[in-house]
């Protein structure tokens, strides 16, 4: 895993909830490319088409709240996002991520910091982040060290088959 | 320590735990259902072979209930095929009901243990004095790898219920009403603990409203503390021992409310958010296309028999249908025994099998655009029941019962006077 990732912003407002990341009527799906077409429907059907492989989704608090869904985090993943940014997560959607690679970072004032189409920098062992277009820099909270390890990892499947391993 | 804290801390071997401290648990129960084909896929992908312990696993197959799809069937035929390979006993098939209704039913659910699911509801069983939380299908996975998962302390959050409710008031009012108070995200990775004499008051299927709702605020998990009234319920459910777990009184809550619910009115959440909870009487003509009784949150026996009570005698109003639908085979059958599923259909309403029902838009009872619903479930995101351009209203039992007579939302004061309640979860 990188510990500086590069993209555009894509911004997004408060309370996106996982219907509107992943709309319930595809649970049924488990190919990833084909539930990475229904990325962010909730929000627009089209939503998918302005995924570039790399984009950094700055989202306002309480992303990701709901339900359980990991659907939620694969198609965001799939669809090519390299990251999250928010002022707050929902939980269960911050483990999913976690657990399957996806880089969250959480910063308070991040929505007052990036516009749409903006570059961003992101260190992920720092937590933190440049906007490239208008040159700024903001500090978002450090990810754990527990969290960081998975991360480098790939996320908890390639970290445990590693653990499988050592033994 | 907080009971919570001791649940944790026994769980991962520890004397003490402290909040923000991440601690490895072991899990009593962990409940897969159908959404999650994805759990079986991870557990194979983490090169897993045999379940840790096939006795403290259980897939419940509700959210699909019947299949409606090629794709749904195949998910559900292969959870069935991975139950028979790994001699997992505990499957409850699509005839059952939804998990947090069943897993109780089925004596799988006391106080002081450790439930994880793969369903954010997993908070309503705070209600028993259990540690209940939602997961994703990987972390779940890693539990059936392993019997552990990883968790942060929480901190928790003192909620304190006064007052006697007024007749037509329920619980799905009282947790509304808090909802709008504190807002969608008041909880995030922390617990909420519900007390005082309202919550005392409630019978357990109450308490399991406002513990299933908890998640709403972002909790991780819920807590009542266990009185007889859930001690015996359990009890007769289960041949478990278990040992009830207090808060000690030097506990320190990372916030502390309080509510007096005493002339707490009717209360409607607007779309598209569960903290849009406003008065009844606030609102001004809203014409409802369909009305949905059930869920884990609104499906349980004394739901559909405040629903049975207001509607007898009446007839749904020709503009608007009614869908009820029983959380669990064993509701199912006593509402058949009491005769009011005769009532309900005799007034116009259509029963489908126990189950999610169209909660989560996935079938049986979508929403075309332009379309209004008034729901007992616990979620009105947009597009959560069908199309983005629906309007899902959140709503009582009672005041579920009353706009299906109207049409309209419509405050169910005066359609009932709701004294004796059932009290069966």
């Amino acid at each position: 895993m990188k510990d500086l990732i590069k993209g555009k912003a894509i911004v997004v407002g408060k309370n996106i909830d996982t219907d509107q990341i992943y709309p319930g009527r595809y649970l049924e799906l488990v190919d990833p490319n084909d539930i990475a077409k229904h990325a962010m429907e909730g929000v627009d059907p089209n939503f998918y088409k302005r995924f570039n492989p790399g984009d950094i989704i700055v989202a306002d608090k309480n992303f990701g709240c709901g339900s359980s869904r990991e659907h939620a985090v694969i198609t965001l993943k799939t669809a090519g996002v390299a990251a999250v940014i928010a002022p707050s997560f929902a939980r269960i959607f911050y483990r999913n991520a976690i657990n399957l690679g996806l880089p969250l970072i959480t910063c308070a004032n991040i929505t007052e910091f990036v516009k749409e189409g903006e570059e961003l920098e992101v260190t992920l062992s720092t937590g933190t982040i440049k906007n490239n277009t208008v040159t700024t820099e903001i500090q978002g909270d450090e990810l754990p060290p527990f969290v960081l390890e998975m991360i480098s990892y790939g996320g908890i499947k390639q970290y445990y088959i590693h653990k499988h391993e050592e033994k | 320590m907080h009971a919570i804290e001791k649940v944790l801390a026994r769980a991962s071997g520890k004397r003490e735990v402290k909040p923000g401290e991440i601690i490895q648990a072991k899990i009593d129960l962990a409940e897969v259902n159908d959404l999650y084909l994805q759990t079986i896929k991870s557990f194979y992908e983490m090169k897993g072979t045999k379940v840790w312990d096939p006795d403290k696993i259980t897939f419940i197959l509700d959210h699909y209930a019947p299949a409606p799809s090629i794709q749904a069937a195949s998910n559900q035929k292969e959870m069935r095929e991975f139950c028979k390979e790994q001699g997992i006993k505990h499957l409850f098939d699509v005839n059952e009901g939804v998990c947090h209704q069943v897993m109780v039913e089925e004596g799988l659910v006391w106080p002081g243990m450790i439930l994880v699911a793969t369903d954010s509801h997993t908070t309503t069983h705070g209600a028993f004095g259990a540690l209940g939380t939602g997961v994703g299908a990987t972390d779940l996975a890693t539990i059936m790898l392993t019997g552990e998962l990883w968790f942060k302390v929480p901190e928790v959050i003192k909620i304190e219920i006064n007052g006697k409710l007024k007749s037509g008031v329920m619980a799905k009012d009282v947790i509304l009403h808090i909802l709008s108070k504190l807002g969608t995200d008041a909880a995030v990775y922390k617990a909420i603990e519900y007390t005082g004499e309202t919550v005392a008051e409630m019978s357990i299927a109450e308490r399991m409203v406002i513990c299933n709702m908890a998640v709403e605020m972002g909790a991780k998990t819920s807590y009542i503390q266990p009185d007889e009234k859930i001690i015996a319920y359990v009890k007769e459910r289960t041949g478990k021992t278990f040992e009830i777990l207090k808060t000690d009184d030097d506990y320190e809550y990372a916030a502390s409310y309080t509510f007096n619910v005493e002339d707490l009115k009717p209360q409607v959440a607007l779309p598209h958010s569960v903290d849009n909870g406003v008065d009844i009487d606030k609102i001004k003509e809203v014409k409802v296309d369909q009305v949905f009784i059930g869920t884990c949150t609104g499906g349980r026996l004394e739901d559909i028999e405040v629903a049975a009570r207001i509607i007898k005698n009446n007839k749904i109003h020709r503009d608007t249908r009614l869908l009820v639908i029983p959380a669990s085979k064993e509701v199912l059958e006593k509402a058949i025994e009491k005769g009011y599923m005769t009532t309900l259909i005799k007034a116009g309403a259509t029963f489908t099998s126990p189950g999610c029902g169209p909660c989560l838009g996935t079938h049986q009872g979508l929403l075309a655009p332009g379309e209004v619903c008034a729901t007992t479930s616990s979620r009105n995101f947009p597009g959560r029941m069908g199309s983005t351009e629906a309007d899902i209203y959140l709503v009582s039992p009672a005041t579920a019962a009353a706009i299906a007579i109207t049409g309209k939302i419509t405050d169910p004061r005066g359609y009932i006077e709701m004294s004796g309640k059932g009290g069966e979860a």
